[in-house]
């Protein structure tokens, strides 16, 4: 049995993937980035491989993908996370059409044909505001750990307007309502519906088709889920894995090269 | 003539061109001479020869401190003096180098005597008026009719047309005066004559160099190679160096088509680009795409900034104010068209140069160009399947270009198309 490997090294967070020769993933790994990405990889990929007992000698194809995909020293090859998580998408969730990826730095909605290949995406464009680190931003300033803050944004009663599209000045937008008295809750909805609302704009702009998948880590957020279907006005396909859908997808891509390396011909396409 | 001999040819004249009219333009500084200050779009150089003012265009001197990576210098300065980040960075580079006395990477370069503009652009008004303040020179706005709507196109023989083109003529008329009264020279219309005879010539051949980059593979690169040859197409137009250049360039591109001599070893993917190109980073940016294969077989850039060149339009020299003001009307309302009405010039293109891709490139520091191309872009994809790429930067402020950004959607379009060629391979 041959195994394909996948990382993704996000901004924030290092994500790897093992799948088999039946797509199945038999191994994973989620760690925090840090300042050294080589690391980060090379971390990943052993615990992934740990996670299952798999030996590094039965891993014939490695992808990196991800801002740190250039840093992935022991991969094969390098695959665009817009790409990855298309392709990550698509095979949880085979009629996607749309997907939205919300990770720590950057935002990307991505419109896939009916065969998985991308017809055309669209990603924030060097500004955090709607990504992940606008949600951290938020619970840094009203001391909340990141995995309560949806639930206690859907106990709002009405939610105050966040009107910041800065990341940075978020922080003193959401300090200045706690000023004015506003519940947190009611904050907290307010930041979600701003995130919301600029991701609706992405994913307009390549145009929203349905089935639309959420992935990436924000995905875990249910209030981010609830927000962007009442601003979309469609249900999303979330899957538990939603934040390995990066490297799954580049795990997918690395199984490609193996069947393909098999077939002379094909392995000249790819 | 051996290959070495030709191949190549075009971007070592061009250089070589340029260096001769900074050179020109550093003596005229020296000594305290006249010259004109003008754009690429309609820049009236056949006028300004006969009364032979050397042509200063500072959107070329602008995109020079890009390339040679000192623009940040100058944007800081103009900012320090007051100018807003959000404002277009050609003005704002220009700004510091006046500020600095002329001083330019590439020399000392002469104050402005005389600044001629179209409405092609807005910002061309405002950044006339600096001068105008700073120096107490003589403006000549010229205000060229656009096209009145889309999908409407008049030519020569309409009622609109002929009356746009005696409105254009009146207004070549109050520049002849003015550069009359400036210089103290004569017009001569012989000599009119003479400097659009060379741009008939260079028209012509321009043209043809762009039809040449139809053929497989391409001759030239639309973004670098194709840059050069929009820098020689405005600083020498209407000189018989100008003509000479875009001759050779034919017989080169010619040359290559025959001999099957392509930009890269191997040309994988055909693209067209819309917009302007990001200057900062020039070398590398370019880089981005040729690294997968694809490279610019043509480009907007090549029509808006060529002062019309790329029409090939010939002057009727036996009527040469006339037929002046015709084509400065076409040229310049082609420009303004390539901005505003693009979609139906890209369908051409798509179509004439076997297009793979497009490029739509946005710049911050300039909404003139950059925006309508979102509309574009849709209205492209709606009418061909063609993919294409949606990437912002800038033509100078390094500080809006983020390297890592744009290889990120570089390398995922790159993405898309193999896996469209693998699909329909199989």
């Amino acid at each position: 049995m041959a195994y394909a490997v996948g990382v993704d090294v996000g901004s924030t967070q290092t994500k790897a993937v093992i799948v088999d020769e039946s797509k199945k993933i038999v191994g994973r790994a989620l760690i925090d980035t840090g300042a050294n990405v080589i690391t980060a990889a090379e971390k990943a990929y052993a615990i992934a491989l740990a996670d299952n007992g798999i030996r590094e000698e039965e891993v014939e194809y490695v992808i990196g993908t991800g801002y740190g995909r250039y840093r992935v020293t022991f991969g094969n090859t390098q695959v665009t996370e817009i790409s990855c998580h298309a392709r990550g998408a698509v095979h949880i969730f085979p009629n996607t059409r749309t997907v939205l990826d919300m990770g720590g730095q950057d935002t990307k909605a991505i419109r896939v044909t009916a065969g998985g290949d991308i017809f055309d995406f669209c990603m924030n464009d060097k500004c955090a505001a709607g990504t992940g680190r606008f949600l951290g931003a938020a619970a840094n300033a009203l001391d909340i750990p990141l995995n309560q803050l949806g639930s206690r944004a859907l106990q709002a009663e009405k939610a105050v307007k966040i009107s910041t599209t800065c990341t940075v000045f978020a922080e003193s937008e959401v300090l200045s309502w706690l000023g004015k008295g506003k519940k947190i809750e009611d904050i907290l909805l307010g930041v979600h519906q701003s995130i919301a609302s600029r991701s609706a704009g992405l994913l307009r702009r390549v145009g929203i088709e349905e089935e639309v998948s959420f992935t990436g880590g924000v995905a875990k957020n249910i209030g981010m889920v609830k927000t962007l279907e009442d601003a979309l006005e469609v249900k999303l396909n979330i899957n538990e894995d939603s934040h390995f859908m990066g490297a799954l997808g580049a795990a997918l891509f690395a199984l490609d090269h193996i069947l393909a390396s098999r077939s002379p011909k094909l392995a000249a396409e790819i | 003539m051996s290959p070495e001999e030709i191949v190549g040819r075009g971007n070592k004249d061009g250089a070589a061109l340029f260096r001769q009219w900074f050179g020109e333009l550093e003596e005229t500084s020296r000594v305290g001479g006249q010259a004109a200050y003008v754009f690429v779009m309609g820049s009236m150089a056949e006028i300004l020869r006969v009364f032979d003012l050397p042509m200063v265009f500072p959107e070329i001197n602008s995109l020079q401190t890009a390339i040679r990576r000192v623009a940040h210098e100058y944007l800081n300065e103009a900012e320090d003096y007051g100018y807003s980040p959000d404002i277009c960075g050609y003005v704002k580079a220009d700004v510091a180098m006046q500020l600095r006395g002329g001083d330019h990477p590439m020399g000392n370069l002469p104050k402005p005597s005389l600044a001629v503009l179209t409405n092609a652009c807005n910002t061309y008004i405002k950044w006339a008026e600096i001068w105008e303040r700073m120096y107490e020179i003589p403006v000549q706005v010229f205000d060229i009719p656009g096209t009145r709507q889309a999908g409407i196109t008049t030519t020569a023989g309409d009622t609109s047309f002929n009356n746009d083109q005696r409105y254009v003529a009146a207004q070549l008329k109050e520049l002849i005066s003015l550069c009359e009264e400036l210089t103290g020279k004569k017009f001569d219309v012989d000599k009119l004559r003479q400097a659009m005879d060379y741009t008939n010539q260079m028209n012509k051949a321009w043209q043809r160099v762009i039809d040449l980059n139809k053929s497989n593979p391409s001759v030239f690169n639309a973004l670098t190679e194709g840059t050069i040859y929009l820098g020689v197409s405005n600083g020498f137009r209407g000189t018989e160096a100008g003509a000479r250049y875009f001759l050779d360039l034919q017989e080169e591109m010619e040359y290559k088509v025959a001999n099957g001599i392509g930009t890269l070893t191997e040309e994988k993917y055909r693209l067209a680009f819309v917009g302007v190109p990001c200057y900062p980073i020039f070398r590398n940016f370019n880089e981005f795409f040729t690294d997968w294969g694809g490279t610019f077989v043509n480009s907007t850039y090549l029509w808006f900034a060529s002062g019309g060149a790329n029409r090939g339009f010939e002057y009727d020299l036996d009527r040469p104010l006339d037929s002046l003001a015709e084509g400065m009307l076409l040229s310049v309302r082609d420009a303004m068209d390539s901005m505003f009405y693009q979609d139906r010039a890209l369908l051409e293109i798509s179509d004439s140069h076997a297009i793979d891709g497009v490029v739509f490139h946005p710049i911050k520091s300039c909404r003139t160009v950059s925006t309508g191309l979102a509309d574009g872009r849709r209205s492209l994809m709606s009418q061909r399947d063609i993919p294409s790429l949606f990437i912002e930067s800038d033509m100078m402020d390094r500080r809006v270009v983020s390297e890592a950004q744009l290889k990120n959607r570089i390398d995922a379009f790159f993405e898309g198309l193999a896996a469209r060629r693998l699909q329909a391979a199989a």
